[in-house]
């Protein structure tokens, strides 16, 4: 559907809250990215991020519930930004409660790595709570722009 | 693909060759219970050959430091083998790559344990 500012949404759906659905909405993320015109990098720092999203909605905001939805949209945007966006239906956290996983004392923790490689992988991120309560996070990826990391 | 897995014995080391994606289910837990195997054998020397691992997400990385500080604990060593490029870099953005003792060449790897 093309907007009247000129993005185009080339994804809009439910997910439930298992892990198989992550595997299903990055594989669609990534065909997005693909025809958007991202390399096998940029593809790859997507698939990253929005991996460790869509987890995180899963496990962290849904906490598996079949009952609840990850909402994923995808937008191409005439600036030349793919932005993808994803909302759980779970409880929110706060931000400045997440420990730092670069400060010595947490760089051997099992866990809590994940919104630092989301931040990594894309050229911005923002999360707020979503209007209608969970987590709405929307990551940026600048097209045209060569992998970050190569 | 999920993760493959199999360990061999090059000496006193055991070498544990991985394969495919780790990331977070069958994934990371086949990687854990590897690991804890291992150490609860009293494996103390164990090389991690990671050359085959296409793709490792935040939890594989979670796998890779619980592996790392379960042999530590009991007195042993794991070290890394042949990261690919993407891992390489995962590890040097999480800050990991200096806390792991990462090694190119298996021979060499093998003989750093003694």
């Amino acid at each position: 559907m093309e907007t009247d500012t000129g993005s185009k949404e080339v994804l809009d759906h439910h997910y439930p809250s298992t892990l198989e659905s992550v595997d299903q909405a990055e594989s669609e993320i990534l065909a997005a990215a693909g025809q958007a015109g991202f390399d096998e990098d940029g593809q790859h720092e997507i698939g990253m991020a929005v991996r460790e999203c869509l987890v995180n909605a899963v496990v962290h905001g849904n906490r598996y519930n079949r009952n609840k939805r990850v909402h994923v949209k995808v937008r191409v945007e005439q600036v030349a930004r793919f932005t993808i966006q994803i909302t759980d239906e779970g409880e929110g956290f706060e931000m400045t409660e997440v420990p730092d996983p670069l400060h010595e004392t947490n760089l051997l923790r099992h866990s809590g790595r994940g919104l630092f490689l989301m931040g990594a992988f894309m050229d911005d991120m923002k999360v707020q709570k979503a209007p209608a309560g969970g987590t709405e996070v929307t990551l940026v990826k600048l097209i045209g722009r060569g992998a970050m990391l190569a | 693909m999920s993760v493959k897995l199999n360990n061999r014995q090059v000496g006193d080391v055991t070498v544990l060759d991985v394969s495919g994606r780790i990331t977070l289910g069958e994934g990371s837990s086949a990687l854990r219970d590897a690991l804890r195997d291992l150490a609860a054998k009293g494996n103390k020397k164990i090389l991690l050959n990671l050359s085959d691992v296409t793709y490792i997400d935040s939890s594989g990385i979670g796998e890779l430091v619980s592996g790392f500080t379960t042999v530590a604990n009991q007195g042993g060593d794991l070290k890394l083998l042949g990261l690919t490029k993407r891992v390489k870099d995962l590890l040097q953005i999480t800050k990991l790559y200096t806390v792991f003792d990462v090694h190119e060449d298996e021979a060499h790897a093998v003989r750093s344990f003694a």
